[in-house]
Parts: structure tokens; C-alpha cells; sequence
């Protein structure tokens, strides 16, 4: 037999090649062909069996011969009590945890009756101003049973404040409520741009909230460590698991340099990949994602709990590469990115909806990408065997690329001093923003396609039904909220926030006070308003 | 006499973080031989306005992706014009519905860009379409 490169020379070189260039998504070259020669490192260091160090080939011993994945669907719109329509449907659908999008002004720490939030409240997620509205949300959904996840980060301390509290008053101890959210402050400024104060004190409040989660509510994953809107901003997969990889250092860096042993809240940090549509170069990544967490985990922090060393994700497939042109097509590449997931060994997945780059779903279409989520767990076979695609050349060759590839980035952010200090000098910032650029000239140079868009377009395009929210929510909420704030006791409320303001000054941990304040009605704005008062207001320096 | 290079204001109104488009845009514009000033995120339609007069701009390119479109535009316009510069021309793109963008039109916005417009549709369209101011 020959060598690979003979045959290359030999065999292969006789044959045709089609004029493209054959790179994945993220432009990385692929080879013609893998074989043995490629793959290097032995099968117990490089791969592990299922459940074993490193957990290249999946966290738990059994996997989906053990449990599906959870399919959680992301939704939230309009009033509390709309997306408490919408959460019961999911759930009598089959569904079997919760997924909470909140509009801007929640997100970004304005009260919906705030001047910026004008025209913003509840257009793409639910309206959250006090604790009423999380009683809203959850009315009539058992806390303690059903896990909910929270998309919030820079007021995720109220909103995790207000979830906890909600379940106080529903009877449900904090030890018993499951659920994560996501808190990623890290990622905020790199890519999904939703931020109060500077880093430096976003990462404090982070860190507080996964100290305090350790002690409290030990069961809640306190940050959701995200590539996804990393990738989203326009990465490639190698920076998507690079920077993720590297915020997730900065955290564990941060509490264990307070003194917290890594093991008592490591195991519950968990992560949030994208995926896109080049199916080998998204299943590779999730695989070198374990490896290097635990290599990381074990080597760098000395972690002992195997649980610390387990990279645990949720995943989404690519609201970027969704397309308003012949959207029906959306549906088959949720398909796809979601299976490339599932191959790929996620714990919990979102499959988008075809018609979200016009609107927020229709019921409808949430039932075809749930649907979606179903044929695969149900109808193909892929969850029969753990890792199916382990051992294949190609996915082993890229899984170790990537890994190589990801390593020199997160080499470069050591030497910067950290992932929070590569932030403060925009380092990958400007890095996403490139990729962002030369992904866009390659599609319109055509070296990239996307079918509908770039080619096989048609001049007509056929409308399908969107969703519309009411206009007339806002000023009912906004109504409602001004009605809440003239009713409540001011004197124990104004107390309340006073405490949290020296808390912010003297670095007691934020959340007890936090969470005595929305026990006396204070809102996402109030609490915002303090950070904003306390550790100042970030501006986006705007580098393109 | 050597003709004045346009200066464009690409701007980013609202809350929402969405600005991988604002910023390919800006960088074409850049390279397609315009002056361009990036507002950065979070921007208040005073701001913008502000912004516009205070750079002397010809024309201000706005990225809406929050859906809330329907009353950033027009209040951009409206207070463009307060402040005297009602010839500024205003353009723009995003996620916005067809019908939108007939109205959007009609309320002064001289061009409205959608998914899949490319970086060199909107160079071209800037090119042939704004006039230096005075």
C-alpha cells in the first residue's frame, strides 16, 4: 500500500477536482482524504471512553442510551402572561425544560416605563421589570420541577434574585431550583455588546453569583460559559472555541483567586455552543471542547471532581445562517446543525424556528423545529451508539486541528495577561470583527455559498405568515409598572438599595442584598441604576 | 477643484448589541473611498443627530435590527431637521418587512437595505445617490 502523500501524488492527482475551494465555513483548507496517518495521540489519552477523561467522546458513560438530550426551545415575547402561554404549550408539547428570552430594556437594565425603553418593550422577549412579572411568567409551572434557563447577563443578578425569591414564595426552597443563567458578562463585550459597567466589575458581580449559587442554591448553573453569539458576531469555530475556552478560564481564574475551591463550583459551570452549518468542522469542535475544558480544568487548576473537568453544553443552531430568502429552506438547515449536535454530544439543544430572521416564531414554526429535535432523537438511530463518528479519520484529524489551532489563540491571551485584560485592549474584538469582514467578502465573491441568497435565487419570494406583537403591550405594561412603583413601601425599599450600594463598594457579596431588595419590589432598572452609579457606565469604543 | 469626499455616519440605534452589520458596512463604506464615522452601540436617536451635525456628515446610514425600526427612523429625520440638517440624507437596513420599508420611504428615508443587499450594492447606491452638502 502506499503512503498518503504517494497516493495523493499518484492516484488521486489522475482524478478530477472540481474549480472551489474546498475549506469549511470558517475557510480552514480539508484535506482530500484522512487516513491513519493523520490521527496521532493513543485512544486513552487522546479519546477516553464515554464518561472517562478527557471526555472527548462524551461526558457521560451512557449518553443518549442513558438520557436524551433536553430539548429546550428559547422563547419569550410581549407580556408575562403571553410567554406563560407560550412555556405551557412547549410543555404539553413534549418539551422538557424552559428557555426565557427577555426584550432589551430587561436585558440591558432598563424598567419598561424608562425613556429608552421606548418602542423596545417586549419585541424580542418578555417584558421583566419587578418580581411581579417573574410570578407571571411561572404562574401555574412547578419551580422545583421544570429547570428553567435564563438568557440575561449584565441584570442577571436581579433576575436571579427574582427567580429565587418567586420560588421562596412559591413554597420551593432554593436547594431545590434547578436551572441556569447565562451571566456570561465575558462574552458580552466581545460579541453580544449587552453590558452596564466596565469589565472589571462585570466579572466581580459574575463571580459573586457563582459564589453565592455554591452555597445557596447549589443546584443552579450559575454562568452558561457562550460561544454561540461569539460566533454569531462573526467568528470562525476556532475563535468561537478559543475565547469560550478562555472566558471559561477567566471565571474559574477569578474563584479560585477569591479563595473558593475550584471543585465546589466548577461542576456546575456549564457551556453554550453554536452550531453552523459545515456539519464535520461543527462536530470537531464540540469534541476538542471537552478535551481541552478537561485538560485545563485538571491541568491548570488542579481540579480533582471529575464533574469540574466535564465540559456540559447546551447548543443552538445558527440564527445567522438562517436566511429571509425561501425560508422554508431554514428548515432543513436546523436539521442538519442540529444532528452535527447531536453527533457532536451536546446535554440540552435549541433548534430555531424557520421564520426568525423575519419575526419572533409562530406557534407553528416552533412546532416544526421542536418536531425536528423529535425525528432525530426518535426516528434515526443516531442515539443507538455513543460517539458514532469517533474514530473516523477526518473528524479525529480536525478534532486535534482545532484543539492545536484554539491553544495558539489561548496562548496569545496569556500572554496578554488574561482573558478580561485581551478584552480591555479589544484584542478579540478586532479578531471577530476580521473574520466577520472576510466571511462577507468571500460570500459575495461567491467562494461561499448560500443557497437562496448567492445562488439558485428566485425574483419572487413567497410570503409565509409572521408573527406580530401588539403595540398596545407596551404602554400596558409600562402602565402597570408605574401603578406597582407608586403602591409599594418606598422607606423599606429605599433601605434595601442602600445596601446594595455599600455592598458594591465593599465588596461583600452582592446577592443577599440583591435579593432583599426585590423581596420590596425593586426592578431590573433600580438594581442597574446602582451598578451604574457605583462602577460606572461602559461605552462601546466602536472599533471596526 | 478635487471633489469632496462624502462623509457618512454609520450609526446604531437601540439596545440590542447587533453590530456585525454596521460594522461590515462601515469598513466597506471606508473602503469604497468614503469618510466614515462609527457611532458605536446603544446610540439614542438624539445622539445620532447630534453626532451628524456636530461631524458635519452628508449622509447617515442607520442599522436596525430590533424591530423597532418604525420609530427610530422617523425620529432621527424629525430631529435631523430641528436642528437644520433635514438634508442630511438617511438610509438605512436591517430585518425590516417589505411593507415597512414602502412607509419608511415615504417618511423620508431615501434607501432601505435588507438581508442579502451586498456591501457593494450599498457602496454603489451611496455613491450615485448622496450628494455633498453645500
Amino acid at each position: 500500500m502506499s503512503t498518503k502523500q504517494e497516493w495523493l501524488a499518484k492516484v488521486y492527482n489522475r482524478g478530477k477536482e472540481r474549480p472551489v475551494r474546498f475549506s469549511t465555513l470558517s475557510d480552514m483548507e480539508v484535506e482530500p482524504l484522512y487516513t491513519p496517518e493523520d490521527v496521532k495521540g493513543d485512544y486513552a489519552s487522546a479519546l477516553g471512553h464515554p464518561g472517562e477523561y478527557p471526555y472527548t467522546r462524551g461526558v457521560y458513560e451512557s449518553m443518549y442510551r442513558g438520557r436524551l438530550w433536553t430539548m429546550r426551545q428559547f422563547a419569550g415575547f410581549g407580556l408575562a402572561e403571553d410567554t406563560n402561554e407560550r412555556f405551557r404549550f412547549l410543555l404539553a408539547q413534549g418539551q422538557d425544560g424552559l428557555s426565557t428570552a427577555f426584550d432589551m430594556p430587561t436585558l440591558m437594565g432598563y424598567d419598561a416605563d424608562h425613556e429608552r425603553s421606548m418602542g423596545e418593550v417586549g419585541r424580542e422577549g418578555v417584558n421583566v421589570t419587578s418580581i411581579h412579572d417573574v410570578g407571571r411568567l411561572f404562574d401555574q409551572i412547578p419551580m422545583g420541577k421544570v429547570s428553567t434557563s435564563m438568557t440575561v447577563n449584565c441584570s442577571a443578578s436581579a433576575l436571579l434574585a427574582m427567580y429565587l425569591v418567586q420560588a421562596e414564595r412559591t413554597g420551593v426552597p432554593w436547594e431545590q431550583v434547578s436551572g441556569t443563567i447565562q451571566n456570561d458578562m465575558l462574552k458580552e463585550f466581545t460579541a453580544q455588546k449587552e453590558w452596564i459597567c466596565p469589565p472589571a466589575p462585570s466579572l466581580r458581580i459574575v463571580t459573586d453569583m457563582v459564589e453565592f449559587c455554591a452555597k445557596k442554591a447549589p443546584r443552579f448553573h450559575p454562568v452558561s460559559i457562550s460561544g454561540y453569539h461569539i460566533r454569531e458576531a462573526g467568528s470562525t469555530a476556532v475563535q468561537e472555541l478559543a475565547f469560550t475556552i478562555a472566558d471559561g478560564l477567566c471565571y474559574v481564574q477569578d474563584a479560585v483567586s477569591r479563595g473558593i475551591d475550584v471543585d465546589d463550583f466548577a461542576p456546575r459551570l456549564s457551556f453554550f455552543w453554536d452550531l453552523h452549518s459545515d456539519f464535520l468542522e461543527e462536530i470537531a469542535k464540540l469534541r476538542a471542547g471537552r478535551r481541552m475544558w478537561a485538560r485545563y480544568l485538571k491541568e491548570r487548576f488542579g481540579a480533582k471532581n471529575p464533574r469540574s473537568m466535564m465540559l456540559r453544553t447546551h447548543a443552538q443552531t445558527a440564527g445567522v445562517s438562517l436566511t429571509a430568502q425561501q425560508p422554508m429552506n431554514n428548515i432543513v438547515r436546523v436539521a442538519i446543525q442540529a444532528l452535527a449536535g447531536v453527533l457532536g454530544g451536546v446535554q440540552s439543544l435549541h433548534t430555531n424556528s424557520m421564520d426568525e430572521t423575519l419575526a419572533l416564531p409562530t406557534e407553528q414554526s416552533v412546532m416544526v423545529a421542536l418536531r425536528t429535535q423529535q425525528i432525530i432523537a426518535e426516528e434515526t438511530g443516531v442515539t443507538n451508539t455513543i460517539d458514532p463518528l469517533g474514530g473516523s479519520y477526518a473528524i479525529e484529524a480536525l478534532t486535534d486541528r482545532m484543539e492545536r489551532e484554539a491553544t495558539e489563540y489561548i496562548n496569545k491571551i496569556d500572554e496578554l495577561g488574561g482573558m478580561l485584560k485581551a478584552i480591555e485592549v479589544g484584542y478579540p474584538q478586532r479578531e471577530i470583527a476580521e473574520a466577520a469582514f472576510l466571511y462577507q467578502r468571500q460570500l459575495e465573491q461567491g467562494v461561499k455559498t448560500v443557497v437562496g441568497v448567492n445562488k439558485y435565487s428566485i425574483p419572487e419570494e413567497i410570503p409565509i405568515e409572521v408573527l406580530k406583537i401588539d403595540p398596545a403591550m407596551e404602554e400596558r405594561q409600562i402602565q402597570r409598572v408605574r401603578k406597582m412603583k407608586r403602591e409599594r413601601n418606598s422607606t423599606a425599599l429605599k433601605e434595601a438599595l442602600k445596601r446594595v450600594a455599600e455592598a458594591c463598594r465593599s465588596g461583600e457579596n452582592l446577592m443577599e442584598p440583591i435579593c432583599e431588595a426585590v423581596r420590596r419590589d425593586a426592578t431590573v432598572g433600580e438594581i442597574s441604576d446602582i451598578y451604574r452609579a457605583e462602577f460606572g457606565v461602559y461605552k462601546d469604543p466602536g472599533w471596526i | 477643484m478635487a471633489e469632496k469626499r462624502l462623509r457618512i455616519l454609520v450609526a446604531k440605534p437601540g439596545l440590542d448589541g447587533h453590530d456585525r452589520g454596521a460594522k461590515i458596512i462601515a469598513r466597506a463604506l471606508r473602503d469604497g473611498g468614503f469618510e466614515v464615522i462609527y457611532t458605536g452601540l446603544h446610540q439614542t436617536p438624539e445622539m445620532i443627530a447630534e453626532a451628524a451635525v456636530q461631524e458635519d456628515v452628508d449622509a447617515v446610514g442607520l442599522s436596525i435590527l430590533s424591530g423597532a425600526h418604525m420609530t427610530l427612523f422617523p425620529e432621527v429625520i424629525r430631529l435631523l431637521t430641528e436642528r437644520g440638517a433635514g438634508d442630511v440624507a438617511v438610509f438605512g437596513g436591517g430585518i425590516i418587512p417589505d411593507e415597512d420599508s414602502a412607509k419608511l420611504k415615504t417618511l423620508g428615508v431615501r434607501q432601505v437595505f435588507t438581508p442579502g443587499a451586498s456591501t457593494e450594492d450599498i457602496v454603489k447606491w451611496v455613491g450615485e445617490n448622496v450628494q455633498p452638502r453645500d
